[in-house]
């Protein structure tokens, strides 16, 4: 970051303890600043507390040469690439915990899932109320909203063609997990 | 301390991850080729069913009681298993991976922790995670938390930690067979001289030990005093030999098809060696008939290779000489494999004056054209599914290839096998 010759006037400065000047040199890079710590207190027998509160109030860019140059004419673009991007990253937060499932019916086609649909499911998420969940009922693994209303359970299709479901103490129930994503080819 | 996590009748718990229907009913699931029992469900237990019975002394039983029956789907427990053990890596600085479905926990520095409370926290979380079962057992050594874990089981609290002012008392009810290393063998010559559990050889006399049984004897009895003597294994050595076995679905009598099983088997070991970055200096081939019919033959052949590879057309040659060497006709092969032997690092290539890697360049080159096909070959059989892509000598009606009849689908692996719901 800093060139060996900006270290050195750091340094230079230190050792007459001209503080603000260190200060304002070195705020625009605080690792640095925590980075060289201990050879500025030895050097300067400064009381390290009060020497290392970064002052803040500006910010420097200090320009990151990565790139290699070469003779010829540099492409236009290489200054700008940042990385690609991951849709993986993107949308899988705990991929151990990730499954993915394939719609079969239409019982949630008013939430834009459709039958042949792949669904992103997070087991790790919690099963709030108001989440699309894949659940278990007495066996039979379903997509649908779950709500929870005056201490009842619900089981919501989005689908007017179909009624919801209450659980009740006698069925079998279970959240298998959360939908996260629906992934529809169009 | 440290701690033993252990999947509870993992390919079972697989199984009713995605299968939820199967909760509650006896489950079993069978080795390769649907020959026995490997894992059962607690149901399967109770009905008494032992690990290892072959299927057809099992067929009344399962008419009888309803027992669902599933061919191993390694495919599916292998990311099975990968998920548990990221789940659990988030709980420790340091795991060790010991099998498919056990890994120990390193809890050194955890000390004033409430640690059957963290227990209970990874059970839940991998229950929630992934849908498998766990069991914690804490303790001192790899040893003790090995017996904690057995004690997690059956008390069914799922969590246990041997604190060290409880080992005697444990150890008392603990026969000798339970203890990990100890057979059946050492079991019996043990209780000959008086020792008749894990308590009393905890505290054996170790200059008798020494003496009679060796230093591993006096290794476990340290273990068992809490002081550790196996320490947790962070990174795999690297592996010393590679080995691809099946027994066939139906047993192979012909030339030609032997040598397409055990072709099958070679190229699935060169996969795994360019896999593994590895090279092979040495095969063995072998085959062998049923020990159970008729009179039992087992052969090998040997192949030292000329340069160290990991191709499979170099390794197919070799191997189709073996495979000449112990065929004999009339004999009724019912299994057959292939051990690849003296594994160095692929970068590290000792060429030789006559390179058996033919081409029209440099021998060098020839085998950088090699490698570049096999890496293609690879990548169009990952994309396209195992197989796709094969030596004709592999053959493409295959009579001894396993039975798996019922297996489930490859519901993480494969976009086709999905769960649907």
């Amino acid at each position: 970051m800093l060139g060996l010759f900006s270290v050195l006037k750091v340094l230079h400065f230190c050792l007459q303890r001209q503080r603000s000047v260190v200060n304002s040199m070195l705020s625009g890079c605080i690792r640095m600043y925590y980075l060289i710590h201990s050879v500025l207190c030895m050097l300067s027998h400064l009381p390290p507390d009060r020497f290392f509160t970064p002052d803040l109030s500006r910010v420097y860019a200090l320009p990151l040469y990565l790139v290699h140059i070469s003779a010829g004419f540099p492409s236009p673009a290489e200054d700008y690439i940042e990385g690609s991007l991951d849709l993986n990253r993107h949308l899988i937060k705990h991929p151990a915990a990730s499954f993915f499932v394939r719609v079969t019916g239409d019982s949630m086609i008013q939430a834009g899932i459709h039958s042949g649909d792949l669904l992103l499911v997070d087991r790790a998420l919690e099963a709030r109320s108001g989440r699309v969940v894949i659940a278990v009922v007495n066996g039979e693994l379903t997509v649908k909203r779950l709500y929870q209303r005056q201490g009842r359970l619900f089981l919501v299709p989005e689908n007017p063609d179909y009624e919801p479901l209450e659980i009740t103490e006698a069925m079998d129930f279970q959240v298998w997990g959360v939908v996260t994503t629906v992934i529809h080819a169009v | 301390m440290l701690a033993l996590v252990d999947c509870n009748n993992f390919y079972v718990s697989c199984e009713r991850v995605f299968n939820p229907a199967l909760e509650g009913k006896p489950v079993v699931v069978l080795s390769n080729n649907d020959g026995c029992v490997v894992a059962r469900s607690p149901e399967a237990k109770a009905l008494g069913i032992k690990m290892g019975t072959p299927i057809f002394q099992l067929r009344d039983a399962i008419a009888q009681h309803r027992i669902q029956v599933y061919s191993s789907n390694y495919t599916l427990y292998g990311d099975m298993s990968q998920r548990v053990m990221e789940v659990l890596s988030g709980f420790t600085p340091s795991i060790e991976v010991y099998s498919i479905d056990e890994a120990f926990l390193d809890f050194s520095g955890f000390a004033g922790r409430d640690l059957t409370a963290y227990g209970q926290t990874i059970r839940q979380t991998v229950r929630q995670w992934t849908g498998i079962p766990v069991s914690v057992g804490v303790g001192a050594t790899k040893t003790l938390a090995k017996l904690a874990n057995r004690q997690a089981k059956r008390s069914g609290s799922g969590v246990c930690v041997l604190e060290p002012e409880r080992v005697e008392t444990v150890l008392e009810a603990i026969a000798l067979e339970d203890i990990w290393g100890i057979g059946r063998r050492y079991a019996v010559s043990l209780q000959s001289y008086g020792i008749n559990t894990a308590l009393d050889l905890q505290q054996a006399d170790l200059d008798w030990v020494k003496q009679r049984y060796g230093i591993v004897m006096v290794r476990l009895v340290y273990e068992l005093r809490g002081v550790s003597c196996l320490p947790l294994e962070l990174v795999t050595p690297p592996k010393k030999s590679l080995m691809v076995s099946r027994s066939f679905g139906q047993t192979v009598t012909t030339l030609a098809d032997l040598k397409g099983a055990i072709a099958t088997f070679v190229s699935r070991a060169a996969e795994k060696l360019r896999r593994h970055q590895l090279n092979a200096s040495v095969m063995t081939v072998f085959a062998s008939s049923s020990r159970f019919q008729g009179e039992y033959y087992s052969r090998g052949a040997t192949v030292s290779l000329l340069v160290a590879t990991n191709q499979t057309p170099e390794l197919l040659a070799g191997a189709m000489e073996g495979v000449e060497r112990l065929y004999q006709p009339g004999v009724a092969f019912k299994r057959a494999g292939v051990l690849m032997q003296g594994l160095t690092p692929e970068q590290a290539v000792q060429m030789a004056l006559w390179d058996s890697c033919v081409g029209e360049a440099s021998p060098l080159e020839n085998r950088l054209r090699q490698q570049a096909l096999m890496q293609t070959v690879d990548r169009i059989n990952q994309q396209f599914g195992a197989g796709t892509l094969r030596f004709g000598i592999q053959g493409f009606c295959q009579p001894w290839a396993l039975q798996s009849k019922r297996r489930s689908p490859r519901y993480t692996t494969c976009w086709k096998s999905l769960l649907e719901v």
